[in-house]
């Protein structure tokens, strides 16, 4: 699609996108939101991209190479968070007896590894969601 | 606020037939995003605004777009 006005609005409003994308994700332990609906924002707002200036510029933007390393990092990422617990001689994925660091409630950095591994989960749900898209409208091509 | 949830819900299950019904399965698309925004609305009023995220961010948004582009690589009318 080559419209000046979809192109213009487009470069407008993605940073506010994957500014309330990134707001959502760091704020999914104090309210509602957390990794998923912020990492299916931040994917949304690549999307848009792709949709409004194609798909050469769209796939520069995060390509394969990239994205493999993002979705297989955060989840070992999730899983070394986990094991945390068990050498502390506890449970998979134990929180507090593990010895994060729980800081003050309401505050950005508290709630133990749960701020980093809602973090995880945005990262693996924007890096998946926009692979999707951008492997759909490949095939389409050739 | 019972009138704004029974006219939501009305609007939902006519939305939820006339996807069954239409032929055209953009249109179809069009009518299952609306379905998906009343949703959202409905997940807010039942006080869950987590799933109301959830569900405009993935059923209104990310979901039409990857229909939109299944649609573009197959045929646009139902046989």
């Amino acid at each position: 699609m080559d419209d000046l006005i979809v192109r213009n609005i487009s470069r407008m409003i993605i940073p506010f996108i994957q500014l309330y994308g990134i707001f959502v994700v760091f704020h999914g332990h104090l309210s509602p939101g957390g990794g998923f609906p912020g990492g299916a924002i931040l994917g949304a707002s690549i999307i848009l991209y792709t949709l409004a200036f194609g798909s050469e510029k769209g796939h520069l933007k995060l390509p394969h190479s990239i994205a493999k390393w993002l979705e297989s990092g955060a989840v070992i990422w999730y899983i070394i968070l986990g094991l945390f617990g068990i050498f502390a001689g506890h449970v998979f994925l134990t929180n507090k007896p593990a010895g994060f660091y729980m800081g003050q409630a309401g505050d950005i950095i508290s709630g133990g590894f749960i701020p980093m591994v809602t973090l995880a989960i945005g990262i693996k749900v924007a890096s998946t969601m926009i692979t999707l898209f951008h492997t759909m409208i490949e095939e389409e091509e050739h | 606020m019972q009138l704004l949830n029974v006219i939501l819900i009305v609007f939902l299950i006519a939305c939820a037939i006339a996807v069954e019904k239409t032929r055209d399965l953009l249109s179809a698309v069009i009518i299952f995003a609306s379905y998906s925004l009343i949703m959202a609305v409905l997940w807010l009023l039942l006080r869950s605004p987590d799933v109301a995220m959830t569900e405009a961010a993935i059923g209104a948004g990310v979901t039409t777009i990857m229909f939109i582009a299944v649609i573009s690589r197959t045929r646009r009318m139902e046989k």
